[in-house]
């Protein structure tokens, strides 16, 4: 963990309410996809915790949706002056030694973010790399070319079927070879993925955090190996662990 | 130079600043970013005789001022704590630490106590009858006079080490419970521990948290904590640690005016994990501006009496 004042590099609109902000840092800290970060924004206390999306030696990029006080913050940061209090490298991020040669990675809403720096690192490690990214409506579809940009196989879900395949990302994913997953996504997801899924593979979780970075207890689940910390043990825990 | 220095039940402190039991784990997490030997000391997590996973979540809301927690004390149990966590905590911190106690009967703060006033290392205990997040335990120890006053007395008869009695401020008169206390044989009290509050989700009309109600704590509890410690530390003559909403080197000047001896830092420690070491870097210029020489000195300024 380390703690940064990051100037806002770019803040824009992908969708009616998802955004990605870049900002510049330090990222020797983060070390692995899937870790995440936690910005002070003013006017609120505790801090909020975004995933990696993406970065480099220099910067880091998030994606987050606007949901209530401190998301909303988040997007009024912009221009030259614009900067943050972050806390950066936090949590354990996924294990993609485990991957075997063709990895599915499944996104779900603004789960999809943290798949998009996997699939560069396992691309990059020459892995055959399969995205399925599921979202409610064409209006919410967001990173699909840059997914495809990158070289990954890449399949759209919506649950209207206004693009891509009509359904859930399961309706994709029953038809399909891979050797391991790795997922992002909310929990109805997590549970019809659970059902579905033919090998291991590691699930990034969700929770209330007081300080993410492992000081509160303010985070803790039961897994079968003990109790967790979601911010450090976590957020990525692997299929064979979790208590459903 | 200006002088830090404050002594608590005999035992002489660097600085007054003590992270507060809960905020803090049992050190490792902030020793990994700052030498923690700075701190005056610290106060470990709340630990009962048998290991607990606490409340469910989400234990964590957040509140104008501040966070709501609903942690319920999650700790390895005491056997853990002394097998596992006090070893490893010696080789990163020199001197002496507050153990936090808790529990649910009589019968296991002593046995608690008992177990710990044997650990080197440990410099005072400071026994939780305060905390608002477990059902049918802590809190009624600490919201009445008698019952505060039986723990008290049944910790004493068990232990050698310096016993620091942490209150409620869910309570009508947090004086009375202050002086059974004393009655009783602590050798000071600790508050306050978090106020009892509440938020509710208006998209689901259901509280925040999976408990119902936690505690909040923050800077919005710090007018409140200065009174009580203020009022208290004017009705008692064992020595009190002030907390609540500290996070400033001012605020530590504030709570030790009001009759604090030494100061406990809590949530701030999570949304700055070097909120600690800032207070400590800037108590010395602080004290300056207020023409204070010897921090020891100011305690209680501001009473009546003064
Ligand atoms: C490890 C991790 C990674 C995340 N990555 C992303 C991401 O890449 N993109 C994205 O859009 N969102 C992400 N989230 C969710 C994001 O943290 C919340 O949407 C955000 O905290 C909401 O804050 P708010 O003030 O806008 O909403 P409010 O509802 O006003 O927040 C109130 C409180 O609840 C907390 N909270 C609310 N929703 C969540 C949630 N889903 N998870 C955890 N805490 C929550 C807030 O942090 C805050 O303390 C992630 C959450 C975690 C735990
Ligand atoms: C997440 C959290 C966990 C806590 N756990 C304990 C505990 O185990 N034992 C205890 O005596 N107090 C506990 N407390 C209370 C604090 O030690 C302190 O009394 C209170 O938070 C007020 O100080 P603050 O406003 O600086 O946070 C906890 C507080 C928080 C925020
Ligand atoms: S949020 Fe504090 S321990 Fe995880």
């Amino acid at each position: 963990m380390d703690q940064q004042i990051c100037s806002v590099l770019e803040n824009k609109p992908l969708t009616d309410s998802v955004w990605r902000m870049r900002l510049k840092a330090d990222t020797a800290s983060i070390t692995a996809p899937g870790q995440f970060v936690n910005l002070k924004l003013d006017g609120l206390y505790l801090r909020r915790p975004i995933s990696v999306c993406d970065w480099d030696e220099g910067s880091v990029t998030l994606i987050y949706k606007i949901v209530g006080k401190g998301t909303e913050a988040m997007s009024h940061l912009w221009g030259g002056q614009a900067s943050v209090d972050v806390l950066l490298g936090l949590g354990n991020g996924y294990d993609l030694t485990k991957s075997g040669p063709s990895p599915l990675l499944i996104g779900g809403g603004v789960g999809v973010p943290p798949m998009y720096g996997l699939a560069k690192k396992l691309l990059a490690q020459g892995k055959d790399v399969t995205v399925i990214l599921g979202f409610n409506t064409k209006d919410e579809i967001f990173c699909e070319e840059e997914f495809k940009a990158l070289g990954a196989k890449v399949f759209v879900t919506t649950v209207d079927g206004s693009y891509g395949v009509k359904g859930f990302v399961t309706d994709v994913m029953k038809d399909l070879s891979y050797t391991y997953f790795y997922t992002c996504g909310p929990m109805p997801m997590f549970k019809a993925i659970e059902k579905t899924a033919v090998t291991g593979g590691q699930f990034s979780f969700e929770e209330r955090m007081g300080c993410g970075f492992g000081a509160c207890m303010g985070c803790t689940c039961k897994t079968k190996y003990g109790n967790k910390r979601i911010c450090k043990d976590g957020p990525v825990l692997e299929r064979e662990e979790i208590v459903w | 130079m200006v002088d830090t220095k404050v002594t608590l039940c005999g035992i002489t402190l660097d600085n007054p600043v003590i992270p507060a039991s809960g905020t803090f784990g049992f050190g490792q997490e902030f020793h990994r970013h700052y030498d923690i030997n700075i701190l005056g000391s610290f106060s470990f997590k709340g630990t009962t005789l048998h290991p607990r996973f606490g409340n469910p979540t989400p234990r964590i809301a957040e509140c104008p001022g501040g966070m709501l927690n609903a942690v319920g004390l999650q700790n390895p149990g005491v056997d853990h704590v002394i097998a596992e966590e006090l070893p490893a905590l010696r080789k990163i911190f020199h001197k002496p630490v507050m153990a936090n106690v808790s529990g649910f009967s009589v019968e296991e703060y002593v046995e608690v106590c008992r177990r710990l006033d044997q650990e080197d290392g440990i410099g005072w205990l400071e026994v939780n009858v305060s905390c608002p997040n477990v059902h049918g335990g802590g809190m009624s120890f600490g919201t009445c006079p008698e019952a505060a006053a039986e723990v008290t007395r049944a910790v004493k008869a068990v232990t050698t080490k310096p016993v620091i009695i942490k209150l409620s401020p869910n309570v009508t008169d947090i004086v009375s419970i202050a002086k059974a206390c004393e009655d009783a044989g602590a050798d000071g009290v600790s508050l306050i521990n978090t106020l009892l509050g509440m938020r509710i989700d208006l998209k689901t009309r259901k509280p925040v948290l999976a408990n119902t109600t936690g505690g909040y704590s923050g800077p919005g509890v710090f007018p409140v904590a200065v009174r009580m410690v203020y009022q208290v530390s004017q009705a008692v003559s064992i020595p009190v640690v002030g907390m609540g909403g500290v996070t400033t080197a001012e605020d530590v000047i504030e709570m030790m005016l009001a009759g604090a001896t030494a100061v406990e830092v809590g949530a701030a420690n999570l949304v700055n994990p070097y909120a600690c070491a800032m207070i400590i870097e800037d108590l010395p210029q602080v004290m300056e501006k207020y023409s204070i020489d010897r921090l020891n000195e100011i305690i209680g300024a501001a009473h009546k009496a003064n």
